[in-house]
């Protein structure tokens, strides 16, 4: 059976490349990442699962990062917003001006990347639903909502 | 971060399952079984709760699966998470409820038997189980065993010390019922229920279950009855106001006044929906 009993060599894929790391059975993926691979795309915020500012994909599927343990990664592609590489919905947001601060930025981006590849044709209200997994303080839901529209009509690159 | 730590299983069988609780235990290893783990780690970061283990039940085949057995018995495993339910589409009334459990960000994490066995008050999942009559199978040192889920669930899911769920069935018949699903918020759409209403209606009749209403989920024969027997709407709205009135929750989501008025419309609203079906 696979078992981590305290501090403990892992294997992790994130961004398509193999890390091995010392973590502890406690240790959470957000932390990992921002920590340990110097991955700060995904950002700490609530810690709670409410806010969706640590949001990366797990085997395509969005996740919140700061209810996940490192040691589930063990086995699952992980990717953060580093690993996006100038992907279409990167560009969308520039073009429709969908972010102010920007610190919800990479949640929403990672949420509307996976919402392209596994529904490319979803109805309006299952594009509401997966945006309200985030939250953006400074209200540019008008514009992240236009910008993913434009990415799922083909209208970028 | 977790302000403690712990050691991790994953175990690949029910049988290591069963076994590391029983090892763990004795060893003092206070072992917990670990499903999505967002109240797990929520309420250890928090320092609400604390465990020595966590025994991850998702590489368990049992517990993934989501398949029509022999029986005609629709079979989902604990381990799925609320996401697979939704996006599969078998069960309707069970993917209109997950689908309105946290967000969809959450729902690719949280499981089936994470949500049954959770200590919030409200476990929306087992609405529709509850309604459907959908039998709960669970493993432990006694081997593999099957309930009704009226047996293991009364106000929470009462398991023996060192079982965890296995899966949940359900009758095809059953599952493709006409249903309803109503959740009330005090103000978000995402938010824990003021009160949420599931049910469907089998053989002519109505079959309703809560949450948010009382301290627990609950279905009761008793409100069914009134729903069944009274013609006019109102009237049969205020008969179940009347007989749940003494238990409803007063706390910060809403009083208990404001909670009798949203039930009286649910029901007055349910009951027209379902009228003609
Ligand atoms: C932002 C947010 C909003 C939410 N809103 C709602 C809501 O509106 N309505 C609602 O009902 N829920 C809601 N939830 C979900 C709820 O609060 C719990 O977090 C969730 O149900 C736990 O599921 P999990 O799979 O992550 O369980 P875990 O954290 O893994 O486990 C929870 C408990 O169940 C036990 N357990 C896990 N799996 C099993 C099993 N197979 N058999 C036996 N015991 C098991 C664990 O030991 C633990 O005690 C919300 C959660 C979040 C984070």
């Amino acid at each position: 059976m696979f078992c981590l009993k305290g501090k403990s060599l892992i294997t992790i894929n994130v961004n398509e490349e193999d890390y091995e790391l010392l973590i502890r059975p406690s240790d959470i993926l957000l932390d990992t990442l921002r920590n340990q691979l110097g991955l700060t795309g995904a950002k700490p915020g609530c810690n709670n699962g409410d806010c969706g500012t640590c949001t990366v994909l797990v085997n395509g599927w969005p996740v919140k990062s700061c209810l996940m343990l490192t040691a589930e990664a063990v086995g699952k592609k992980i990717t953060t917003v580093e690993g996006l590489k100038a992907a279409p919905i990167q560009k969308a947001f520039i073009e429709q001006f969908a972010f102010q601060c920007g610190y919800c930025t990479s949640g929403f981006l990672m949420v509307c990347h996976a919402l392209a590849g596994i529904h490319p044709d979803p109805p309006d209200i299952v594009i509401d639903e997966w945006l309200q997994s985030n939250i953006c303080r400074c209200t540019s839901y008008e514009e992240i909502g236009t910008a993913i529209r434009t990415v799922l009509d083909g209208k970028i690159e | 971060m977790i302000p403690f730590e712990f050691d991790y299983y994953k175990p690949a069988t029910i049988q290591e399952a069963t076994e590391a609780y029983c090892q763990l235990e004795a060893a003092g290893k206070e072992p917990v079984y670990y499903g999505g783990g967002s109240e797990l780690i929520s309420m250890a970061r928090l320092g609400n709760l604390h465990f020595g283990s966590v025994i991850d039940i998702k590489a368990i085949p049992e517990c993934k699966v989501l398949e029509y057995d022999r029986d005609n018995q629709l079979v989902l495993g604990s381990a799925l998470t609320l996401s697979e339910i939704c996006e599969s589409k078998q069960f309707p009334l069970l993917e209109k409820t997950a689908g309105r459990i946290a967000d969809h960000t959450m729902q690719c994490k949280i499981t089936l038997g994470g949500n049954l066995a959770s200590t919030i008050l409200y476990r929306e999942t087992v609405l529709p189980l509850l309604v459907a009559d959908s039998r709960i199978t669970i493993a432990g040192k006694d081997g593999i065993r099957d309930f009704p889920i009226s047996r293991i669930f009364d106000k929470r899911l009462n398991l023996p010390k060192g079982s965890f769920v296995v899966r949940v069935s359900t009758e095809k018949g059953v599952v493709g019922s006409p249903y309803f699903h109503i959740k009330k918020t005090r103000n978000e759409k995402i938010d824990y229920p003021l009160i949420t209403v599931a049910g469907i209606k089998t053989s002519g009749r109505l079959r309703i279950a809560f949450s948010g209403l009382l301290p627990y989920p609950f279905r009761s024969i008793k409100v069914e009855n009134i729903l069944n027997e009274f013609d006019d709407e109102t009237v049969c709205a205020m008969e179940v106001v009347n007989f749940l009135s003494d238990k409803i929750l007063s706390d910060i989501n809403g009083s208990s006044e404001y909670r009798k008025f949203e039930l009286k419309n649910t029901i007055i609203n349910v009951l027209e929906t379902m009228k003609d079906v």
